[in-house]
């Protein structure tokens, strides 16, 4: 008798997906959803009217507006010209060639990957791409899903499949449980600095261990989001009841005896037992504190409680020079303390961290100051990531807490975390921001982005520096 | 898609790690609904000392008169990581960049690169050390032989390879999609085969 050789998650859906593997030729996956947005569609429609070539499923595809728009008006020339013009042209084509678009004042508006997920257009055992790099973040559901360029975008459009060569596997182990206060941004931003800005490139990366079992889908979504950031192709997280019992009932997710189809096959999905990897990365838990990056890549990193490094502190020349030039452009001395930085900018929203349990999480630290308000030297902003997420931060009284507090409560959109609409920092600006991305630059020209998670910016908000809030 | 077969240039040596694509092409250049017009804001924020573009950083590599009309960029580790933006590719390319050369790209990077025609080439970290300390020493012209999978400078030859239908694309300026089309049977047969949730 003969066994089969045990599978990855990573290798099940590659399987499930294979339309054609032709020799000579990339292999051909089918594509189950396809997420667009304003900016990276408008050429992949151009080229397609060029062509004279249908969108083949357009029922597979769902549109949102949410790079460009203004987070202070729900006019679509709000944000300015050129994101009017994208915003326009998104309506267009969507209206041309058959697209369900979620545009401005839409009860189903937001960020891509908030509303994806919320409304069960996310599903494990699919594949979900979208022109954008956080596209990983539906990995959490065990979807295998990545961002694509414009070309490929084009290509999914008209033939609902991508080609893609297959990528090496990561399993990335988070072993024990976390202590309390630590969220789920210091889990990723701990994996990063561990293996490096570029030590997933060439990988899917599997998460797995009790620490990332005992994480809420939300929480599970905020440590896929950054797959990209360490150079990974998609992170993915094996679905069980915590996903399920997300999915279920969601407006676009099968019901009733699908849905019961569904659960079973999806509970097939995890890797089997002995399945082999090409790399492992192990850490531990309780040895995971709250994060703060200090640089420019989000590798960058160290715990709160630690100090800027020293380009000393790095062997590999690489590194080293990395540091110099991370040290330069945030304008910060080796051996400062995490906790003596100033900010006077704070940014609470992106596809990382802009879901309800962010807002409940940063509105707990708000009330632990008990009537403090956000201090006079730091302008704060909250960013929620959809209609839906905004909608019921009020009711729950959120935008109350956050208000009072001396926040300002904006509507949904990618905002701050690329600045694409006039939510950008100033020069010299330094800002602690639960988005995903310190380039240089990304924040505005001259900026300076510190990654931390929800509560650590809100409590940055309060006191103007960062906090070792289990000190 | 231009067919791609040998090329000859000037090269142009960026001795940056993790160059991003934030830094390719900056957000406030990606608000157009056209392929066109990203070449002028390549690298802006090192490129140009004001932020409207106006005045040159005479410093930045490619505003050095020794590398005008490079179309070969030799680049550090990681190149292209971050944003999945292929506006980063338009801008190399709409500049005059036709062949990169690193010991790494970041993976969608790579890919958007050959959907439009660039030319990625991945060497060893030390095959492009020794291509660094040479363009410290004169302006270096390279050939690239994508049929021979050669990178010829001076005496120095190296080889690198491309998955066999990237390869082939790049040669024949495949049109990926109109390619896939060819294949709707393919696709329609696993379409029937597919379960009820999917």
């Amino acid at each position: 008798m003969t066994t089969s050789t045990p599978k990855t998650m990573y290798e099940k859906l590659w399987q499930s997906h294979l339309v054609q593997e032709t020799k000579g030729e990339t292999p051909l996956l089918y594509v189950d959803r396809h997420l667009i947005h304003e900016v990276t569609s408008p050429q992949a429609f151009a080229n397609l009217r060029f062509h004279n070539r249908p969108v083949r499923h357009p029922e597979r595809t769902i549109a949102t507006m949410d790079h460009n728009i203004s987070t202070r008006s729900i006019k679509i020339d709000a944000a300015g010209e050129g994101a009017a013009n994208q915003l326009r042209a998104l309506e267009k084509n969507c209206k041309e060639f058959g697209i369900e678009l979620f545009g401005m004042g839409h009860k189903n508006q937001g960020i891509a990957h908030v509303m994806g997920p919320e409304l069960g257009l996310t599903l494990p055992g699919t594949i979900i791409v979208c022109g954008d790099s956080h596209t990983a973040t539906h990995g959490a559901f065990g979807a295998l899903a990545f961002g694509i360029g414009t070309s490929e975008v084009e290509h999914v459009f008209a033939t609902q499949t991508l080609r893609q060569n297959k990528a090496k596997t990561m399993k990335v182990e988070v072993k024990g449980n976390v202590g309390a206060g630590i969220s789920a941004k210091d889990i990723i931003l701990a994996i990063i600095g561990k293996t490096g800005s570029a030590g997933a490139t060439g990988y899917v990366v599997e998460y797995c261990g009790e620490a990332i079992e005992a994480l809420s889908m939300e929480e599970r979504m905020t440590v896929c989001n950054m797959s990209i950031e360490f150079g990974a192709k998609a992170g993915l997280i094996a679905p069980d009841q915590t996903t399920f019992d997300y999915v279920k009932g969601k407006e676009y997710a099968p019901k009733g005896e699908v849905f019961e189809q569904a659960v079973i096959d999806w509970t097939n999905l995890k890797s089997d037992e002995g399945a082999e990897f090409d790399a492992v990365v192990t850490l531990d838990a309780k040895d995971i504190k709250a994060q703060v990056t200090w640089g420019t890549n989000p590798g960058q990193v160290v715990s709160v409680d630690g100090a800027v490094p020293s380009p000393d502190d790095f062997s590999d020349p690489v590194e080293k020079e990395s540091c110099i030039n991370a040290l330069k452009y945030m304008n910060l001395t080796a051996g400062t303390k995490m906790v003596d930085i100033q900010v006077n900018k704070v940014f609470i929203g992106s596809c990382t961290n802009s879901r309800i349990e962010d807002l409940r999480a940063a509105a707990d630290i708000v009330q632990r100051y008990e009537g403090q308000q956000v201090v006079d030297s730091v302008d704060a902003i909250i960013v929620p990531g959809s209609y839906r997420v905004k909608e019921l931060a009020e009711q729950e009284g959120l935008d109350k807490i956050f208000i009072d507090a001396g926040f300002e409560w904006r509507l949904p959109g990618c905002s701050m975390c690329l600045g694409m609409n006039d939510d950008v920092l100033e020069a010299g600006d330094r800002c602690a921001s639960t988005s995903n991305r310190n380039f240089e630059g990304r924040q505005g020209r001259g900026s300076r982005t510190h990654l931390v998670s929800p509560e650590m910016a809100a409590a940055a908000a309060i006191t103007g520096h960062f906090v070792d809030l289990n000190a | 898609m231009e067919k791609f077969n040998t090329h000859t240039g000037l090269v142009a040596p960026l001795d940056v790690a993790n160059v991003d694509t934030d830094q390719i092409i900056p957000k406030q250049f990606l608000q157009k609904t056209e392929r066109i017009g990203f070449g002028v804001h390549l690298f802006h924020d090192s490129r140009y000392l004001d932020h409207a573009g106006t005045q040159e950083n005479p410093d930045f590599v490619i505003n050095k008169p020794e590398y005008k009309g490079a179309s070969i960029l030799l680049a550090g580790e990681n190149f292209g990581c971050g944003s999945s933006r292929e506006h980063a590719p338009w801008a190399l390319q709409e500049f005059g960049f036709k062949v990169l050369i690193s010991s790494s790209f970041a993976d969608i990077f790579y890919g958007n690169c050959i959907n439009i025609g660039i030319l990625p080439i991945q060497l060893t970290e030390e095959e492009v050390e020794q291509l660094f300390k040479l363009s410290t020493e004169s302006v270096l012209t390279i050939t690239v032989d994508l049929p021979n999978n050669t990178v010829t400078c001076g005496d120095l030859v190296f080889k690198f390879s491309l998955s066999e239908f990237q390869q082939y694309s790049l040669e024949n300026g495949v049109d990926s999609v109109g390619w896939t089309l060819n294949k709707l049977d393919a696709i329609k047969a696993f379409e029937d085969k597919m379960p009820a949730w999917q």
